[in-house]
């Protein structure tokens, strides 16, 4: 695991988000996407498109993807980057279901690759 | 130009498919030769009579079998009579009279009267509810009786019967065919092929009675209710068909003094024994032969018009092939199958396939053939039968059709190339390979639809339509595509109506449960598939569906509209564009208590706030609901606005109400979901203040009544709406637009708007559906009426009241210290 930083939050439970559906929690400034797919797995992707900041915690989900709501590029929740031609990368965080509940690590999943591309 | 004064009077006596397809080769050859007349007893344009069948069982419309509309008519300079029948011909004066006193003298007279049924000369064959088969008059009669449901009784086992009863079986009927003989339509085909047919018929839930004789159609109160057989056997009846064969419509002709035996006797360039008298059709006799089906009577048609035109015409006889149109059975036949000393057999039966084939050979040639349960070899047979192909070379291999020859593989691509040139392929329009190739190559053809309209190959019957297809893909390779339908998206290969239809047929009820019976190639579809899918069910299951949520796109999810930073506008409803100080105060409060930054006002007539935060967004709506307001689905694939003007209420030229109607569609219409966003408006008069005329619905207020328009777009595209009706009142009004709209949300694909729907299946379409089918038209509002009983609820106040409120809450709010 590529976990840098031990801080560890319980941010809520499974059935708070719903299947195919996302939550947001706001770290301070930043706002994080927290995704339930349809097979219960969960994922943490800043709230951020890296086409135009659309919010992605809005968007519709699919498989381990997510569709953003303003225009359509396609994020992978797994690896925070986008199918198909459009390029970039969303800030990722790692998050853990235990029992029911979630927990997520404050600090963001290193090397992000996002600022890689100009 | 035409010289009218100097030209040949032409003068036609019926309109069948015989005439209309003489005509075609006429004007093809020499369009101004002739002033043409024609008289027709049925009131009505030149149609397809083949395709009566399809529109008994409900298949087709009546629209869509018209060969020659009436604008071909005026184009023409043709003079149809509808609706007028000839009772006399005087040879002498050349002149022919109809039965309604009008007279058209002729120079050419042609004479195409068709057949007529024959009649069992029986006890009740002249009852109410005894119906013959022949033309569109029958079909509409039988499908009226059909709606009442009960028990028809179909005499006669031939096509034209069983033709009738799978009709009247999918019509809802309760169907038992007669058939004196042994086996069904034993002139076509052979004992085991009909035994086979029969059971077919039966698995369709049709009674089928052989060797059953009809001895009287018994009565109650002046109508059909029974029937006795010759065994004394009585069948209940509430109508019965009689279809039991048809006689040539010779009498006419007869009168006149042509030479008449079984038909009009007519010789090789279709000369009747009368000077200037031509015969053309069933109604015709040559040597020795009347025809029952359409591909001799348009041999005969070309070498009519050529006769016509001063190069005599050719007529040498046809050999005949048919096959039977009824849904789900196929069934082939050609020649002659009769067993005899001379003659040898080679017969393929597949009986788990349901497959069952015979070849009757001649000295290694065919003679018959009858094939059922795969027809595709059929042409093939036919081919070699008329050309008297030599098949020793192939006798082991030939009853597996073309494929298995020199050994290849079965492929329908190498069967087609391997095709004769000159090989007919549409058999009703006798119309080559050659033909159909060189009209793909040299007009640039691409589709099943382009090759019809230039070749009219597989226009007829249509059962050549696979190996027209076949053609395409040889000819144009890669580049044709036969299921031109674009997949809904690449979860799946299905199209958005088969998808809609199979939701339908197979009862689907869940989004989940499409994808595992449609087979989607993904496990939980995408973002493109999902929101269709979603309406589909909606729309196809009001009230018992429950909507995915998950599956809507986020602004239909949280009823507000997003904005490109992530903020939120929201769009309360004023009903018809009208609102009040009331209204506006309560809008300025909300705007001065969520800080809200911008207020517009819409092209659609309302207030549009802009910028409000999420979280905001309950809040922002508990305060709109209490002035009264509800939202206005700006985000909705559904009903949008409906824009008016201020109409008799104010205006010097209102003739209607149009800001009341407009206010009544909002509040009849308001919180449906449709394929794509809806959007209507009123205007008071032809001035259209409202720009009715450029909505998905609008109305023009006229002084007798109300123009409805539909289809237009003022977007990414700008197109001027077409007419669907005037009407008087309000109220019809009302029910127009909103089958109008059901109509729309039953058919049209996700994301379609009413302009590109009706563009891609035909306004008249539209219009005939709504306008001449009062039925339809009605159930359509029904249906509408029925979705709005669970549709209208205010999504705005369930929210408030705490409805999907993890949508406007963080999950956690983590300060930044604690992050650390
Ligand atoms: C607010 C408004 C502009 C305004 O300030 O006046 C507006 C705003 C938007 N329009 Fe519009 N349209 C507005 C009237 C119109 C009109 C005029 C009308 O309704 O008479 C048209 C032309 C008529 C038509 O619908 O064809 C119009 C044609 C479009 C189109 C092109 C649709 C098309 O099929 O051609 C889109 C794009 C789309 O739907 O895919 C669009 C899309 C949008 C969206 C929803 C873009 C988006 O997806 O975010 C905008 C949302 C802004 C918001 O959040 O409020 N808007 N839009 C109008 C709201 C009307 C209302 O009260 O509901
Ligand atoms: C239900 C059905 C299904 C069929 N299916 C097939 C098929 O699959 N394959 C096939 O090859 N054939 C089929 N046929 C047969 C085919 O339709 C006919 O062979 C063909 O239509 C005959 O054409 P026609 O022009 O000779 O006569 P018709 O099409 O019968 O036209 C004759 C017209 O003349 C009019 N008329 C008669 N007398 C007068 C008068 N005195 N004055 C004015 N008008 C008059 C009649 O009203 C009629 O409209 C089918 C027929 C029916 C009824
Ligand atoms: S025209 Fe409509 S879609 Fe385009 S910017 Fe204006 S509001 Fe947005
Ligand atoms: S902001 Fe996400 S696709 Fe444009």
């Amino acid at each position: 695991m590529n976990v840098q930083s031990k801080n560890w939050l319980e941010i809520g439970r499974l059935e708070d988000i719903p299947p195919r559906g996302a939550r947001k929690v706001k770290l301070g400034s930043v706002t994080i996407a927290v995704f339930r797919s349809a097979n219960d797995e969960v994922f943490a992707l800043e709230d951020n498109c890296p086409h135009n900041a659309g919010p992605l915690s809005e968007g519709i989900v699919h498989d381990d993807c997510v569709t953003c709501p303003l225009h359509n590029w396609v994020i992978s929740l797994k690896s925070g980057e986008p199918q198909g031609a459009d390029e970039g990368a969303v800030r990722r965080y790692s998050v853990e279901l235990a029992d029911g509940v979630i927990r997520l690590c404050t600090s963001p999943i290193e090397p992000f690759n996002g600022d890689a591309h100009e | 130009m035409t010289q009218a004064i100097n030209r040949q009077k032409l003068v036609i006596i019926g309109n069948g498919m015989a005439p209309g397809r003489m005509l075609e080769h006429l004007l093809d050859m020499d369009a101004n030769a002739f002033d043409i007349t024609i008289f027709n007893s049925e009131p009505r344009v030149n149609y397809n009579r083949l395709m009566l069948s399809p529109v008994l069982s409900g298949e087709k419309s009546y629209e869509e079998i018209i060969t020659h509309d009436d604008v071909w008519y005026a184009q023409h300079g043709i003079c149809l009579h509808k609706g007028e029948k000839i009772t006399q011909i005087d040879s002498v004066t050349k002149q022919v009279t109809s039965e309604s006193g009008r007279i058209a003298a002729y120079d050419k007279l042609v004479i195409a009267t068709g057949s007529s049924p024959f009649i069992l000369p029986i006890e009740g064959a002249d009852l109410n509810g005894v119906v013959t088969y022949r033309d569109l008059d029958d079909v509409e009669t039988m499908l009226v009786a059909a709606k009442s449901g009960g028990h028809a009784v179909v005499i006669g086992g031939g096509l034209l019967g069983l033709e009738a009863a799978a009709g009247l079986k999918q019509q809802g009927m309760e169907v038992t065919v007669l058939h004196l003989m042994p086996t069904l339509m034993e002139r076509q085909l052979d004992e085991a092929a009909g035994y086979l047919l029969a059971q077919a018929f039966e698995r369709l839930g049709i009674t089928v009675l052989t060797k059953a004789s009809t001895k009287r159609i018994i009565t109650e109160d002046g109508c059909v209710s029974a029937i006795e057989l010759e065994d004394g056997r009585i069948l209940d009846a509430s109508m019965v068909v009689m279809a039991v064969g048809i006689r040539p419509s010779a009498a006419l002709a007869k009168d006149a003094g042509c030479d008449v035996n079984r038909g009009i006797i007519v010789n090789d360039a279709m000369q009747t024994s009368v000077a200037d008298i031509y015969a053309l059709g069933e109604c015709v006799e040559h040597n020795g032969m009347c025809y029952g089906l359409v591909a001799p009577l348009y041999d005969m048609a070309k070498e009519l018009a050529k006769t016509l035109l001063g190069e005599a015409g050719n007529y040498q006889g046809s050999v005949t092939a048919t096959k039977l149109k009824v849904t789900g059975i196929d069934l082939y036949s050609a020649g002659d199958f009769a067993q005899g000393n001379d003659r040898e057999e080679i017969v393929l039966r597949d009986a788990s396939a349901g497959v069952y084939k015979r070849l009757v050979l001649k000295d290694n040639r065919i003679i018959g053939a009858v094939l059922y349960g795969e027809t595709s070899d059929g042409p093939w047979f036919f081919d070699m039968l008329k050309k008297q192909t030599d098949i020793s070379e192939m006798r082991e291999t030939v009853i597996f059709g073309q494929a298995y020859q020199g050994g290849a593989q079965v492929d329908p691509m190498s069967a087609v190339a391997a095709l004769a040139d000159d090989a007919e392929i549409c058999g009703c329009n006798g119309i080559s390979k050659q033909t159909i190739c060189a009209a793909i190559k040299e007009k640039g053809l691409t589709s099943l639809d382009d090759v019809r309209a230039h070749t009219k190959a597989s226009a007829s019957c249509g059962s050549c339509t696979g190996l027209v297809e076949q053609l395409l893909a040889y000819q144009l390779g890669d580049s044709y595509n036969p299921q031109a339908v674009t997949p809904i998206c690449p979860c799946t290969d299905l199209g958005h109506d088969e998808v809609r239809r199979l939701i339908i047929a197979k009862g689907l009820r869940t989004i989940p449960q499409v994808m595992q019976e449609l087979e989607w190639k993904s496990s939980c579809g995408c973002a493109k598939c999902r929101p269709a899918l979603n309406y589909y069910l909606v729309c196809a299951w009001p009230g018992d569906y429950a909507d995915d949520y998950q599956s809507r796109f986020i602004n239909e999810r949280v009823h507000a509209n997003i904005q490109k930073d992530g903020t939120y506008s929201v769009v309360p409803r004023m009903w018809g564009g009208m609102t009040s100080s009331n209204q506006l105060r309560a809008i300025a409060d909300v705007v001065d208590k969520f800080n809200i930054p911008s207020v517009k006002v819409t092209g659609g007539q309302r207030i549009d706030m802009l910028g409000i935060t999420k979280d905001d967004l309950p809040a922002v709506w508990e305060d709109l609901g209490k002035a009264g307001f509800v939202s206005g689905h700006a985000y909705a694939k559904g009903l949008r606005t409906v824009k008016t003007c201020v109409g008799t209420d104010w205006c010097r030229f209102g003739t209607q109400d149009s800001t009341g109607f407009g206010i009544r569609l909002e509040k009849f219409m308001w919180g449906s979901w449709t394929p794509a966003k809806l959007k209507l408006a009123v205007s008071g008069c032809p001035r259209n203040c409202a720009e009715a005329t450029c909505k998905d619905i609008g109305v023009i207020c006229v002084d007798s009544g109300y123009e409805i328009h539909f289809g237009g777009a003022a977007g990414l595209e700008i197109r001027g709406t077409e007419v669907l009706c005037t009407v008087p009142t309000e109220d019809e009004a009302l029910e127009y637009i909103v089958a109008l709209t059901q109509m729309y949300r039953e058919q049209a694909r996700y994301l379609e708007r009413i302009y590109k729907w009706a563009q891609r299946i035909g306004f008249d379409e539209i219009r005939d559906r709504l306008m001449n089918d009062t039925a339809a038209r009605k159930a359509y509002f029904e249906r509408f009426v029925e979705s709005q009983k669970v549709a209208q609820v205010d999504p705005w106040e369930e929210r408030v009241s705490g409805h999907d409120a993890h949508e406007f809450v963080p999950l956690a709010t983590i300060s930044s210290e604690a992050a650390e």
